[in-house]
């Protein structure tokens, strides 16, 4: 359970974070999402106490960040799996965080299994490719088996294989019960990961609501219908106040769904070939929610390319 | 304790300070063996003068010390650190004390080390530590070279960056202390007080290990005006001054 009221942070004249209040639930995967420079990342240190906000507080199980006894058995957290010092073994690593939270040896044996990094765990971290560097900080995240999770982008640069260990994994520990919440600027990964959604753009809310519900809204919900006598159902549909565009050999009808139009049809008497909801794409969804609100405006046709770029990565 | 287990463990994962601990023992004996062995009946070898070395060994210290710290922040450990341990201060005072012993610990080995190199180089030098001239002159190059480090770790806190602690550590340490005596006046004044002239006054003291000899024979005599006790203290007291000041500073900080 984590808690944002009113967080705000500053940095000179750049609003980063900018009033957050929201909240996230145990026993679900809250997806955290935003375009790049969002605030995203400020708002996760400052969960962890790394960053002080400007105004507001954030508190997890109720308590702020540096009340919690032992913060590793309440909270794990990967925020930057480069944060690793090269020289040093992953469990050396392991071990001093374990340590410090007294955590007992045998768990990083623990948790080293479970990510799979049992037989590198000798070697220093600084060879280990972006994948394992992954692994390791979720070794160190799942450490105190804690209620509380964080991730910071954890799927950026990882092969399809990785990601979807990384997205299992996730469901994983939301079913245990435990407080999952995951950052990315992909929509498209969050609607695959996250059962539920905090969206900021320029580090203000823009919506917290399912992902069901931030996807039907976002995407524009559109019919395609293809008939031979076109003619006479484009004047019934514009009779009923639908918008309507032509395609090579049929409509696009907006507005309206699925059921209305058939029924416009039958009672029209048109006999349809095609009559069929479109689901828009979500990149186009999540740039018509957060279009207002990238940090960098460079009209519209470069931001599409950035968001699509993006996608690519 | 737990705490100071943690920065144990993560001082001896790496290599630096095996690496340091070399080269502060090689510097510093290498040098003595070059001064000792240069000793002749005009001006044998004391005790003093098989210490005149220790100021190289002091400068690696530091950088091990201002290492261990921005280390810590070049590649973000301290993030995962006080993650962990979210009292900073706690944090940070347990990794001052673990650099701080073992840099005590390197000081002696390597204090102890040159004083037996000598012996087996001018057996016939009166070498015998037997005042207490002659044994702070020895054992206390440990707690200077662990209140250095202590110095070296409050820099390594406030500026964060290895490259600019090391190269503040050092141009202080070996060259803007003894230029301030070249202020016009008042220069000679500001030096007495300097942390690194009154360290060297509680090794030397008066000059009893140096058997009596001063300046012509070896290295230039403190010009502090304190007592080895009271320049101890002043040394260790400038060192907690600047650590203070690094950790309110780290509390305040964004991480």
């Amino acid at each position: 359970m984590i808690e944002a009221h009113g967080l705000t942070k500053r940095y000179g004249k750049t609003l980063a974070v900018d009033d957050l209040t929201f909240s996230v639930e145990p026993g679900r995967v809250t997806g955290f999402l935003g375009p790049n420079g969002a605030g995203k990342s400020t708002t996760m240190r400052m969960m962890l106490g790394l960053d002080n906000p400007t105004a507001g507080r954030v508190t997890i199980k109720g308590k702020p960040y540096h009340e919690l006894h032992h913060p590793l058995r309440t909270v794990g957290a990967l925020l930057d799996a480069k944060w690793v010092h090269p020289n040093r073994s992953a469990r050396a690593h392991l071990t001093w965080m374990a340590k410090s939270n007294r955590i007992p040896q045998r768990r990083v044996d623990e948790v080293l299994d479970i990510v799979g990094l049992t037989s590198v765990a000798g070697k220093r971290a600084g060879g280990f490719s972006l994948g394992m560097s992954q692994r390791l900080g979720i070794a160190g995240a799942l450490l105190g088996d804690p209620e509380v999770l964080l991730f910071d982008e954890p799927v950026n640069g990882l092969d399809p294989e990785g990601i979807l260990w990384i997205r299992k994994f996730m469901h994983r520990l939301a079913d245990e019960g435990r407080t999952v919440f995951v950052s990315s600027h992909l929509l498209s990964e969050m609607a695959l990961t996250a059962s539920d959604l905090v969206v900021i753009g320029k580090g203000k809310l823009i919506s917290q609501s399912t992902t069901d519900e931030f996807i039907a809204r976002a995407t524009e919900n559109t019919v395609k219908v293809r008939s031979p006598q076109l003619d006479v159902l484009r004047g019934a549909l514009t009779d009923a106040s639908a918008e309507i565009a032509s395609v090579d050999d049929g409509l696009l009808v907006s507005g309206m769904d699925s059921a209305k139009i058939g029924e416009i049809a039958a009672a029209n008497r048109v006999v349809l070939h095609e009559l069929s909801p479109q689901q828009g794409s979500l990149e186009q969804a999540f740039m018509q929610i957060t279009g207002d609100s990238v940090e960098y405006h460079t009209g519209l046709e470069t931001e599409a390319e950035q968001v699509l770029s993006a996608t690519a990565r | 304790m737990t705490l100071l287990a943690v920065e144990r463990i993560k001082l001896f994962s790496t290599r630096s300070p095996w690496w340091c601990a070399v080269a502060a023992l090689v510097l510093t004996t290498g040098f003595t063996a070059l001064v000792v062995g240069n000793a002749d009946e005009e001006f044998p070898a004391t005790v003093a003068s098989t210490q005149f070395g220790y100021s190289f060994g002091l400068a690696v210290i530091m950088v091990l010390a201002a290492l261990a710290v921005t280390t810590e922040y070049r590649f973000g450990t301290i993030r995962t650190t006080f993650q962990a341990i979210p009292n900073r201060t706690a944090a940070l005072l347990a990794k001052t004390t673990v650099v701080a012993l073992l840099s005590l610990v390197i000081g002696e080995i390597v204090a102890f080390a040159s004083w037996g190199l000598s012996l087996l180089l001018q057996p016939q030098a009166d070498l015998a530590l037997n005042s207490t001239a002659d044994w702070i002159n020895v054992a206390g190059v440990g707690p200077v070279y662990a209140f250095a480090a202590v110095m070296a770790v409050a820099v390594g806190i406030l500026v964060r960056h290895s490259a600019g602690a090391i190269s503040l550590l050092l141009i202080y340490n070996l060259a803007v202390e003894s230029l301030v005596s070249l202020i016009p006046n008042i220069g000679d004044d500001i030096y007495e007080w300097m942390p690194f002239n009154v360290a060297n006054k509680f090794l030397t003291g008066a000059g009893a290990s140096n058997a009596g000899r001063a300046a012509e024979a070896g290295a230039p005599m403190s010009t502090s005006p304190l007592s080895p006790g009271w320049a101890l203290a002043y040394f260790a007291g400038v060192a907690l001054v600047l650590l203070g000041i690094a950790i309110a500073s780290a509390r305040r900080r964004d991480a």
